[in-house]
């Protein structure tokens, strides 16, 4: 492990910052091809059914259209479903595109027209001629959940954890209660770069495909097991991604299309998805949760019961943790958990921005909130009386929980002890004043990821790695930690990542890449030091003939005997005294005796005030405190950025997000960003973070825990809460809007 | 996106003819509204006119009567930050402030803002019936998601609302527009530019074919208002989003009695919504939140609201003598300060 150094630890900018500002950074639609051709996607206007008809001939004619490619005329691909399953998806079906005349959600792909420019194929998509036969749909949550079920198959990892005690029991002798339904519109990740693909072809049957993805691998495997390629003639480069919030984790409907018609045509193809077709596929599922607790007078919970309800499509089993937080986070005796899907004619949601932990814990935190008041105690008093100090889920220790400390430091920053607890009681003028809190958790993962590191023979290391940065700034950690590694400054290191050349890597997701991928970089340039000695030994008259890898010390670009630092060699030098450069690659792998006896999860205590005015329910969010337990912080700079990023989602998943489905239509209306609100920069005013300390020799090799979703987790619920605490209104479905609180 | 072809007029008789030519043919200044109507397939001109280079569309001038005219091409940006818009209107800087983003005022023109069209989601969606863009098929956002729709003024045939904010300032202030056509010049009162839906929604406005706006008036008088207005506009976030509600509200004050009012609601109807019943029943009362409430009642009257945007008449209710209290007291509603004063 290595220490804390120049770089390790200390605040330094994206290294990929410069490139993204100028414009340099090349995104999946970006990438140039000689002979290229572009797509255009027609949507289904209808949301069941089947297609009677689809008149191409109009657009066909259209001098410049290559061709249309429908149900009746597609390319045969991959007989079998399971070929069309992916790293990360949920049991079921996938979608196949183009599969046949079957209807599944309004929004699906049914036809793609290639030509020779994006604007003829713009133009003869308008002129495809489609006649459904229309099917009764139910696109309505709330119709559904009669029919909820829980998935005979559950996804990887996502099982509600085992009921403990008699919850049902408890509640009932309980002498508070709280038993409440707390709803969540369904979201959609909408990054800035809409999802696109770029393929590519040449003559020798290879194809080269930019994909906006999380996870180059996952998509090589898709390409590959749908259109029988070997992987070796499928190479996905994706150098940057413009956003992903979990949208590019699985293969999206781009990439199959863009594929397909590239193997087709025999020509490059590229494809982008319009703002309103990226309403078409992955989002995060509408959500009721139904939350009960009981506890004694003095607010120690007796019994939690949290039981989900959350749509899926028809095809596919979508199951995220909701309700796990729920036995998780607090000392509870009796505890039932369920979490159940309604199928609705949408397409399978997906993996969103912490998936299921902010929906999960909006409901435990405004029911902890709810307890508060009921029970006449502070809300940070009343998470302190019930703290858990072991995974009450499993029973497993924790490699560390620093919660205790996000709560007084984060209490201390944000003034806390000044709050009266009479809700309306703090005012300004027109704008009552509201304190609220809520308690943030996730998962620290490390998953199996390989590095390697090469010294260059201009004496520059190279980090590589198929993990993506999308936007994260895994660039600049792998950075700071090889040139801490090698001893060498940070601009003599090149990363390279996202490419399916590279070492093997996971999709990026789960808040996992800083913990694997930083690891596996850390031990290629263990292994790499010492390959240098070796090779530094070996050059004539070298001062480090004899020296062993401990007493040997690697600064500014030099290897040097750490008693006499006088004796010392460049890398440079020793990089130009070898024939081939000197690599070392090494793989990390998840502790998994460390697992069977551990748990590690990512802490956060988010403290909220919001001002509302008394007669028009106009909501301001003024100040956000962010505590953030996290293991050892890699970057001080980059991981704000993180929290803040996940704090200003948290803001726009508790006042703006919601998908509007017009259920008669069974469609989705407002499929823009000027309807689809997220926080605009007024709405984002002053965001304090705050890592606590939270040393951890156990949950990775770094004693890294992730930051990529901690800082979204509790941030609604401590947004409703202070709300709740201004307006004296409970509001328990989300977004919360004006109109929710008038009257 | 169908193709189109593409004329720069050299002048406003130019882009006339151009359009007494042909009916496809529409007019383009900054495009932030057409542009996105044409790649949704909304509109599909045969034939664009691009009027931005007629150099005496883009002037602010004095008028003879004391007023100020503003070219049609004088864009958003240039028209909130003239000195002589601040001083003398500034309800009507105001108004523009609280509209889109910075990039969009920079491109986004006088003359466009006025005829730039409902954000209604079922006239965006092309898979949707929509009488405004195919009369006759009819009005699914009756019965469907219409939180950001009509209160007042709609019809069986549109719930449509109007988006603009400068427009409900142009209305409170008694601005008139300035049209040419192959008739020759007609000027437009604003309560008369925009329309009702009624039956035929799928006309916005009282602009012929052949007609190009080329720039609106406002009135010597209507300076008197400058000490005492506000824009308030209520939205869901707090900047870049259309109105819920928003009052334009002016006030001529003697002491604390009303010597003249007006008002103006953006986001609530078809056309920005005034009435000078409830403008005139201000005219000699004390200016307080007693006899707002009642100019409220007034010019609220008759409202209904639909499955989604009920609380839009309550909303507004307190938004008009929200907005008065603020007229009244000189504090206008800031532009970057989202605290409601």
């Amino acid at each position: 492990m290595i220490a804390n150094d120049l770089n390790v630890g200390a605040p330094r900018s994206r290294i990929d910052g410069p490139a993204k500002v100028t414009g340099q950074a090349t995104y999946a639609a970006e990438f140039p091809a000689t002979d290229l051709t572009h797509g255009y996607i027609v949507s289904s206007a209808i949301a069941k059914g089947t297609i009677a008809d689809i008149d191409t001939s109009e657009a066909e004619a259209l001098a410049g259209v290559l061709k249309v490619f429908t149900h009746e005329n597609r390319p045969r691909t991959a007989w079998f479903s399971s070929n069309y399953e992916d790293q990360v998806g949920p049991p079921g079906k996938p979608f196949q595109p183009l599969y046949d005349d079957s209807i599944l959600y309004s929004g699906q792909p049914i036809a793609l027209v290639v030509a020779e420019t994006f604007e003829i194929a713009r133009q003869a998509a308008a002129l495809v001629r489609v006649r459904y036969v229309a099917a009764v749909h139910i696109t309505d949550l709330e119709a559904a959940r009669s029919d909820a079920y829980e998935p005979p198959t559950k996804r990887s990892g996502m099982a509600p954890p085992s009921s403990r005690g008699d919850a049902q029991k408890a509640f009932s002798e309980a002498p508070l209660r709280v038993s409440q339904e707390y709803a969540i519109a369904a979201e959609y990740h909408n990054p800035m770069e809409p999802h696109a693909t770029t393929v590519v072809w040449n003559a020798e049957g290879n194809i080269v495909v930019h994909d906006k993805t999380q996870g180059v691998l996952n998509s090589q495997a898709y390409v590959a097991n749908v259109f029988g390629l070997s992987k070796k003639n499928v190479r996905v480069i994706s150098p940057f991604v413009g956003g992903g919030f979990g949208s590019g984790l699985r293969p999206q409907h781009q990439l199959f299309l863009a594929v397909m018609a590239s193997l087709d045509l025999k020509r490059s193809v590229r494809l982008e998805l319009t703002r309103p077709q990226m309403f078409s596929h992955v989002h995060r599922p509408e959500t009721i949760n139904m939350l009960s607790l009981g506890a004694d007078a003095d607010g120690r919970l007796t019994s939690v019961q949290h039981h989900a309800v959350a749509a899926t499509s028809h095809f596919e089993d979508h199951q995220e943790v909701v309700v796990s937080w729920s036995g998780l986070l607090y000392k509870v005796a009796n505890a039932s958990f369920q979490h159940d899907l309604a199928k609705l004619d949408i397409y399978t949601p997906g993996d969103m921005r912490a998936p299921g932990a902010p929906l999960g814990v909006f409901a435990l935190e405004s029911a902890m909130d709810e307890l508060a008041v009921a029970a006449n105690i502070d809300p940070v008093e009343l998470r302190l009386r019930n703290y858990a100090e072991d995974d009450q889920n499993t029973g497993k220790a924790h490699t560390s929980k620093e919660l205790r400390a996000c709560y007084s430091q984060g209490a201390e920053r944000f003034g806390w002890s000044q709050r009266n607890p009479v809700p309306g009681s703090m005012r300004e003028g027109h704008e009552l004043i509201g304190w609220g809190m809520a308690s943030g958790v996730w998962e620290a993962y490390v998953f199996k990821t390989s590095a390697r590191a090469t010294l260059l023979p201009d004496g520059k290391l190279e980090i590589s790695c198929a993990t993506s940065d999308i936007g994260t700034g895994t660039y600049t950690i792998l950075a700071q930690i090889a040139a801490d590694g090698l001893g060498v400054a940070m601009d003599a290191v090149i990363v390279k990542l996202g490419d399916t050349d590279l070492p093997e890597a996971p999709v990026q997701g789960g808040s996992w890449t800083a913990a694997s991928a930083g690891a596996a970089v850390s031990a290629a340039c263990e292994t790499l030091r010492q390959n240098v000695l070796k090779a530094a030994a070996k050059m004539p008259g070298s001062p480090l003939a004899k020296a062993g890898i401990d007493d040997i010390a690697f600064a500014g670009g030099r290897v040097s005997l750490k008693d006499d630092q006088s004796k010392s060699v460049a890398l440079a030098a020793v990089a130009m005294s070898v024939d081939a450069p000197l690599y070392a690659e090494e793989v990390v792998k998840p502790g998994l005796i460390k697992n069977l006896r551990t748990s590690s999860f990512t802490h956060s205590a988010v403290f909220v005030e919001v001002r509302v005015d008394d007669e028009l329910g106009v909501i301001r969010i003024t100040r956000i405190v962010n505590a953030v337990a996290a293991g050892r912080i890699l970057n001080p700079k980059t991981a704000r950025s993180q929290i803040i990023g996940g704090v200003v989602w948290g803001i726009g998943m508790a006042l703006h997000e919601e998908a509007m489905t017009d259920h008669r239509v069974g469609r989705i209306m407002n499929r823009s960003l000027a309807e689809y609100h997220v926080p605009v920069n007024a709405d984002v005013q002053g965001i304090e973070v705050i890592f606590v300390d939270e040393t951890d020799s156990q949950v990775s090799p770094l004693g890294v825990k992730g930051l990529g979703e901690i800082g979204i987790v509790g941030t609604a619920a401590a947004i409703a809460n202070a709300i709740h605490h201004a307006t004296g209104k409970r509001i328990r479905s989300l977004p919360i809007t004006i109109d929710k609180l008038l009257g | 996106m169908n193709p189109f072809s593409f004329h720069t007029a050299a002048t406003v008789d130019n882009a006339v003819m151009a359009l007494a030519a042909r009916a496809g043919t529409r007019v383009i200044a900054g495009g932030s509204n057409l542009v996105d109507l044409i790649k949704c397939n909304v509109e599909k001109p045969e034939a664009l006119v691009d009027i931005t280079r007629i150099e005496k569309l883009s002037a602010i001038v004095d008028t003879p009567e004391g007023g100020l005219h503003i070219g049609a091409i004088v864009t958003n940006a240039a028209l909130s930050q003239d000195e002589r818009i601040r001083a003398r209107y500034p309800l009507l800087a105001s108004a523009i402030l609280a509209g889109a983003t910075p990039q969009l005022r920079n491109a986004a023109t006088t003359g466009g803002n006025l005829n730039q069209r409902t954000r209604c989601y079922y006239f965006y969606d092309t898979a949707t019936a929509c009488n405004k863009r195919e009369p006759g098929t009819g009005c699914p956002a009756k019965e469907g998601r219409n939180r950001i729709h009509a209160i007042l003024g709609a019809s069986e045939s549109c719930i449509a609302t109007h988006p603009s904010d400068m427009c409900v300032a142009l209305a409170a202030l008694g601005a008139s527009v300035h049209v040419r056509g192959s008739q020759g010049d007609r000027i437009i009162p604003m309560a008369d530019y925009h329309r009702l839906p009624g039956e035929t929604p799928q006309f916005d406005t009282t602009l012929e074919h052949d007609e190009i706006v080329t720039g609106v008036t406002l009135p010597a008088e209507a300076a008197v208002f400058a000490p005492n207005h506000t824009y308030l506009k209520l939205r869901d976030r707090l900047s870049y989003a259309f109105a819920l509600v928003s009052v334009a509200a002016a006030l001529d004050l003697d002491g604390g009695t009303v010597r003249a009012a007006r008002m103006a609601l953006g986001g609530v109807a078809h056309k920005p919504w005034r009435r000078e019943e409830a403008e005139a029943l201000l005219v000699g009362q004390p200016a307080g939140p007693g006899t707002f409430a009642k100019a409220a009642d007034i010019l609220l009257a008759g409202a209904r609201g639909y499955k989604h945007n009920h609380f839009k008449i309550e909303l507004a209710h307190k938004a008009i003598v929200r907005a008065l209290t603020q007229a009244a007291a000189g504090t206008a509603q800031s532009s970057t300060d989202k605290r409601i004063a």
